[in-house]
């Protein structure tokens, strides 16, 4: 079966996060635990369910992935580009511009 | 400037206070996220794939350098240091925490600003002529009628549940800068013979799935009915629009279903019980209304002229910026400043803290402390002396904000694509960053003259790709990208959709696609005045599908 893994945003910042090895939510898919059947399937969607009653994530969903020899590759674009984040250097317009003012 | 009054002032404040307490309350668990979601819409506040999404409102895409200088403290403490300006005079942050919404929401009360109907089945920004109260082609500054417009649909309790969202445009200029035709509502300010102030009111414009021109309901709206005739259409709209269908919910579908003829009589029989009713616009406050946004006391600066002159003589690069980014104002002695947020293989309307903050000393400075946002994604200062242009220029240099581009190839308008956002199909902004590199050189952009690209990563439209003369829209096949490319849509006074020219091309291909349809326009142009949307309609699709494809595929 196609390997899975649990992922869903941080309620308090929307942050991607995924789901750990020790049932913590991490920020990196390269900590997360891999479902590779059924009932470890299951067992994630529970998780999932529960956190989201719990108020600790939102929009937690079991997506698919394949376990490369560098890691844990989703096989959706969308779900690769959450995990590495926006594919554009979204941060060079910063340092672009000479120094910015102190907050 | 439009300022608040007390009413406007306590209504965003006791706004705030009311989001507060629900982000606090959900935080706590108090409330679950079905009933928060629509709550937290309602101020602005999207899920995007990494982070929430705050979206404020720039009304009728106008800012004080005050305002501005705020957005640059939002993105500097609560976000990553940059906004995105968007194409409906919005801008929006990509990483606020939920826990500081509340802090950056009374943060913006203070300058006047607000998120409020920035989502949602409601009456959203209402957008208008970036150049307003500036273009030496308009008949009067629409902006008093955004605002009257704006007061009227902030939480009206008829009309925040619609269908479907609702987006209505205005401008004031034959030349349409706020393509009225591609909204549910556009409105054309006009004078009639006895030089009387009244509207051309264009209903059923859209882009989306089904991508629509508005349609001319009516040629001459006088300004007393503008809220009388708008709530008469809202209230059909209302009534009959399609709540069955996400997908035909839109008035533009209403408009094609029912038929214009028709739509028009239910309106003008909803209209007899509404006009020279209450809702017929006092003249007193019309008038209140427009003071705030009397034209600016404008001195002479004939001294301009040759200075400019002198300058452009001196120095190619001004030169150039000159003849994209200025344009005529109304006072001779003076011109609009176009700021490009589109640098040579940059992020199509991105601005950083420190630009904005740069942007808002420059209009201190040079252009009375005023700043439009443009649908194009890209700034304007509307009053600049041309005494004045040359230390503006080297203090946008400075910043990085000098791209002298302005409606020319790398101009792109470009969504946030699957870079950011939850509904996207494919990536935007990388086709605009390739597309920009390719054809960054200035010399080669001046060959090419005016064309605008446009790219939307999903059949949403927010990157307006159907009214792009040259448009691309990302879908996703078989687990990748690919980009459908049409040709020959425009937003402007004569509207049209763009049409689909063949099978779409893969990431790799899409740059090279766009050049093979620039070499083609570049070849059979009749002259370097005809620019590549005249020359589309001038011999249609077949040379460019025969270039793409080859002559036996476009047969």
């Amino acid at each position: 079966m196609t390997s899975k893994v649990l992922t869903a945003n941080r309620l308090i910042d929307g942050i991607s996060v995924w789901m750990g090895a020790n049932g913590e939510w991490v920020e990196s898919l390269r900590d997360a635990f891999i479902a590779r059947h059924d009932e470890a399937v299951a067992a994630l969607e529970s998780a999932g369910k529960q956190a989201q009653a719990d108020n600790r994530v939102v929009d937690a969903v079991v997506i698919d992935v394949e376990e490369t020899a560098t890691g844990i590759r989703p096989l959706r674009l969308r779900e690769r580009i959450r995990a590495d984040g926006p594919t554009i250097d979204y941060l060079s317009i910063r340092a672009q511009n000479g120094a910015n003012r102190a907050a | 400037m439009y300022r608040y009054d007390e009413f406007d002032r306590d209504f965003v404040a006791g706004r705030v206070a009311q989001f507060r307490d629900q982000v606090e309350r959900r935080l706590k668990g108090e409330i679950s996220e079905d009933a928060f979601k629509p709550l937290r819409l309602m101020n602005g506040v999207y899920l995007q794939l990494h982070a929430y999404m705050l979206r404020i409102a720039i009304p009728y895409g106008t800012l004080s350098s005050r305002q501005l200088r705020m957005l640059a403290h939002i993105a500097r403490k609560y976000d990553r240091g940059y906004g995105h300006f968007t194409t409906r005079q919005n801008i929006q942050f990509n990483w606020p925490k939920l826990a500081d919404v509340p802090d950056i929401l009374a943060d913006l009360a203070s300058v006047e600003m607000h998120s409020i109907q920035t989502s949602g089945n409601c009456i959203r920004n209402v957008t208008a002529d970036h150049f307003a109260g500036a273009a030496a082609d308009e008949v009067a500054d629409p902006r008093p009628y955004a605002e009257i417009l704006r007061q009227w649909s902030s939480i009206h309790p008829e009309f925040s549940f619609l269908p479907r969202k609702f987006k209505i445009a205005i401008t004031a200029a034959e030349n349409d800068r706020a393509a009225i035709q591609t909204h549910d509502i556009g409105l054309h300010l006009k004078k009639n013979a006895a030089g009387e102030i009244g509207f051309g009111v264009y209903v059923g414009g859209g882009q989306g799935r089904t991508p629509m021109v508005a349609k001319l309901i009516r040629d001459f709206l006088p300004e007393k009915h503008l809220l009388s005739y708008i709530t008469a259409i809202m209230r059909v709209y209302n009534l009959h629009g399609r709540r069955d269908n996400k997908f035909k919910a839109r008035i533009k579908i209403l408009v094609h279903e029912t038929g214009v003829e028709e739509l028009t009589r239910q309106i003008d029989a909803e209209w007899e019980h509404l006009k020279d009713t209450n809702l017929t616009l006092p003249e007193a406050d019309v008038a209140a209304i427009t003071a705030y946004f009397a034209p600016p006391e404008l001195k002479d600066r004939a001294e301009g002229w040759g200075q400019l002159a002198a300058w452009k003589k001196a120095d190619p690069d001004f030169a150039r910026w000159v003849q994209q980014n200025v344009r005529p104002h109304r006072h001779p002695d003076y011109g609009m400043v176009t700021i490009s947020l589109k640098p040579i293989g940059g992020i199509p309307g991105d601005a950083s803290d420190a630009q904005m903050d740069a942007v808002a000393d420059l209009a201190d400075e040079f252009a009375l402390g005023e700043i439009r946002v443009t649908h194009e994604q890209n700034l304007v200062l509307p009053h600049v002396a041309l005494a004045d242009l040359e230390p503006l220029y080297r203090g946008l240099v400075a910043h990085g904000l000098a791209t002298a581009n302005s409606g020319l190839i790398t101009d792109i308008i470009a969504c946030p694509g699957l870079d950011y956002c939850a509904l996207a199909n494919a990536r935007s902004i990388p086709v605009a960053q390739e597309i920009s590199t390719r054809f960054g050189a200035p010399e080669r952009q001046a060959e090419i003259g005016e064309l605008k690209i446009k790219i939307s990563g999903c059949i949403n439209a927010c990157g307006h790709h159907h009214v792009g003369h040259i448009g691309i829209l990302g879908v996703e096949k078989k687990g990748g990208e690919l980009y459908q490319i049409t040709l020959g849509g425009s937003a402007d006074e004569h509207t049209s959709i763009g049409e689909i020219v063949g099978r779409g091309f893969e990431p790799e291909r899409i740059t090279d696609a766009i050049e093979t349809i620039v070499d083609t326009y570049l070849a059979i142009r009749t002259s370097p005045d005809e620019i590549f949307l005249d020359c589309y309609r001038r011999v249609g699709a077949e040379p460019f599908r025969s270039a793409l494809y080859g002559a036996a595929q476009a047969a």
